[in-house]
């Protein structure tokens, strides 16, 4: 498409998806920039799956204009696939296969893939090499379908709710692993319900509630979180005191002044300020 | 995930395009078959039930058909020959197939540049080498046990030959249409119902002459007949030829009305063949 400009991996204008009378995605404009991580965030049923879906060419969409990777996933072809990597929700196939095996099997597919061997270890996936898909665990099957979506070397990975049913550890090492995709020059759409997760990866997210996008920032900025006024909790003569304030650095300045003891600290000073999950909940309030 | 991949290590160099079709294709066939032959249960399932079904027939109806010499255990190996096609071609592809669907096997290929045409070769292969074995199966228990004569003329072998490739193409194309029916556990009665009547009524469990004239011809409309009467043509003395309804073997009728099926499963397929579920959009 003529209109996609450089430095742009997807642009999305006007999409819209209808299932019977439900509007499941009510008229989306976004862009995802080449290189970066893009995270969606929504609760469940805000649409995040069918745009994912859309943008992957796993669905027809009724209206809106789509390019990713500069063409229409509608009308993808078989060297445009090799572009993109999808990392699908939840999946149950080859059972009797091991892990090798599959690997190796899906390296055939692509024009120029990544070492399997490697792609297997990357994922910590090595000492399991040999066992068949039905011995792993959930986590271990996640992080299969991460290898197979990362082996073509995609220009675009898509990542739906990859981190589901891992263990704080095995997340972190993921989080390390999309990190360094990224840095290797691999775009990326995410879409979780983890708001930690889009905090520590997205370079920007967006937020879907009832199939529209209700705003799109960077992590910090998201919903004027930067701006918002910030909360000192303190103690004074015993009782727990509270304020919220624009200027959290003077009040806090203040308070150093009158109740600094011996060694200059304010008793139990607390400075918090709205967190993305704060902000997250407020967003998808209001749109509802 | 103990290492990162910033620095990729190509095993090959860049292409535009990638493996070709037929390439990727024996790929799929070999990983098809891995996959059949992995699974104890379905390879004892699928080369035991006509056996077992044989030697159930045979020895609940054994007699001889007055001047043909032929026994009702030879018209049996036949019956079962066909429906072998049908079982593994049809019934088992369309199930195979539904369940790939539902577990997210086809989505998951779709999401790769693999070529359509590679899954549908790989599949093809699994059901020649799943039907074929229990051909060769049935005819050794067949020959070895109960006097069933393998023809040494070359011309009853090219007659085998036209029956299966046209039988299993019609059925191959017809259980990735049966396939739709499917949804997960569930629909496997909507396609082992009808093929459990066509059986009956294609001289598969009875034989044929014997059925009445009305289910005669509504079999006739369907592959299975003709596939078990094609068998007989080869594996029975040509005596037997006059117990048919038509009074012979009606080769080409028989060509005429597979070759029908092939065209009708190849369009019904180049239409309603999905990759994703209904409810998928």
């Amino acid at each position: 498409m003529e209109t996609t400009k450089p430095g742009t991996a997807i642009r999305v204008r006007g999409l819209r998806k209808q299932y019977g009378a439900h509007t499941a995605v009510d008229g989306i404009d976004l862009d995802v920039r080449t290189g970066e991580i893009f995270a969606l965030l929504g609760p469940n049923g805000a649409g995040k799956t069918t745009t994912t879906e859309i943008l992957e060419g796993q669905r027809d969409r009724d209206a809106g204009e789509v390019s990713v990777l500069g063409a229409d996933p509608a009308r993808a072809d078989r060297a445009w696939r090799a572009r993109i990597g999808i990392v699908l929700q939840e999946s149950k196939d080859f059972a009797e296969l091991t892990v090798r095996e599959i690997v190796h099997h899906f390296a055939l597919y692509y024009p120029a893939p990544r070492d399997p061997d490697d792609v297997i270890s990357a994922v910590g996936l090595a000492d399991k090499a040999r066992s068949r898909t039905a011995q792993l665990s959930g986590g271990q099957r996640r992080r299969l379908d991460v290898a197979l979506g990362i082996l073509g070397d995609p220009e675009l990975l898509f990542l739906d709710e990859p981190t589901t049913g891992f263990d704080p550890e095995v997340r972190r090492r993921f989080w390390d692993l999309v990190a360094s995709l990224r840095d290797g020059g691999t775009t990326i759409l995410l879409t979780t319900h983890y708001l930690d997760e889009a905090e520590h990866l997205a370079d920007r997210v967006g937020v879907l509630a009832g199939g529209r996008l209700v705003d799109v920032d960077t992590p910090d900025r998201l919903g004027g979180r930067h701006l918002a006024p910030a909360t000192v909790r303190w103690t004074e003569g015993g009782t727990a005191r509270e304020a919220v304030t624009a200027a959290p650095t003077a009040l806090v300045a203040e308070l150093a002044v009158r109740l600094g003891g011996a060694d200059g600290e304010v008793p139990d000073l607390a400075v918090d300020r709205p967190t993305l999950e704060d902000t997250y909940l407020k967003l998808i309030g209001e749109a509802r | 995930m103990t290492a990162t991949l910033t620095d990729p290590v190509r095993v090959r160099p860049p292409a535009a395009d990638g493996p070709g079709t037929l390439r990727i294709g024996r790929a799929r066939a070999a990983l098809e078959l891995r996959q059949f032959f992995r699974d104890r249960r379905q390879v004892f399932f699928t080369f035991s039930m006509p056996i077992v079904m044989f030697l159930l027939l045979a020895s609940i109806f054994d007699h001889t058909y007055e001047g043909t010499g032929v026994s009702t255990q030879q018209i049996y190996v036949t019956g079962m020959l066909a429906t072998g096609i049908l079982s593994a071609c049809l019934q088992g592809l369309s199930l195979q197939v539904g369940m790939e669907r539902h577990n997210g096997t086809l989505k998951r290929l779709r999401a790769t540049p693999m070529p359509p045409a590679s899954y549908f070769l790989g599949k093809i292969a699994m059901v020649v080498v799943v039907s074929l074995g229990q051909a060769v199966v049935l005819l050794g228990i067949g020959s070895m046990f109960f006097g069933l004569d393998l023809p040494t003329a070359p011309g009853r072998w090219f007659t085998f030959a036209w029956v299966y490739l046209l039988g299993a193409t019609a059925c191959t194309l017809l259980g990735l249409v049966c396939s739709n029916l499917i949804k997960g556990e569930n629909g496997g009665p909507l396609v082992i119902m009808p093929v459990m009547v066509l059986q009956f009524i294609s001289g598969v469990f009875v034989v044929f002459a014997e059925l009445p004239r009305g289910l005669q011809t509504v079999a006739s409309l369907f592959p299975l007949k003709w596939m078990c009467q094609g068998m007989r043509s080869v594996f029975l003395p040509d005596a037997y030829a006059a117990v048919e309804p038509a009074g012979s073997w009606e080769h080409g009728r028989t060509a005429l009305v597979l070759a029908a099926w092939v065209v009708v499963g190849f369009i019904m397929c180049m239409k309603w063949f999905r990759w994703k579920g209904k409810d998928e959009g």
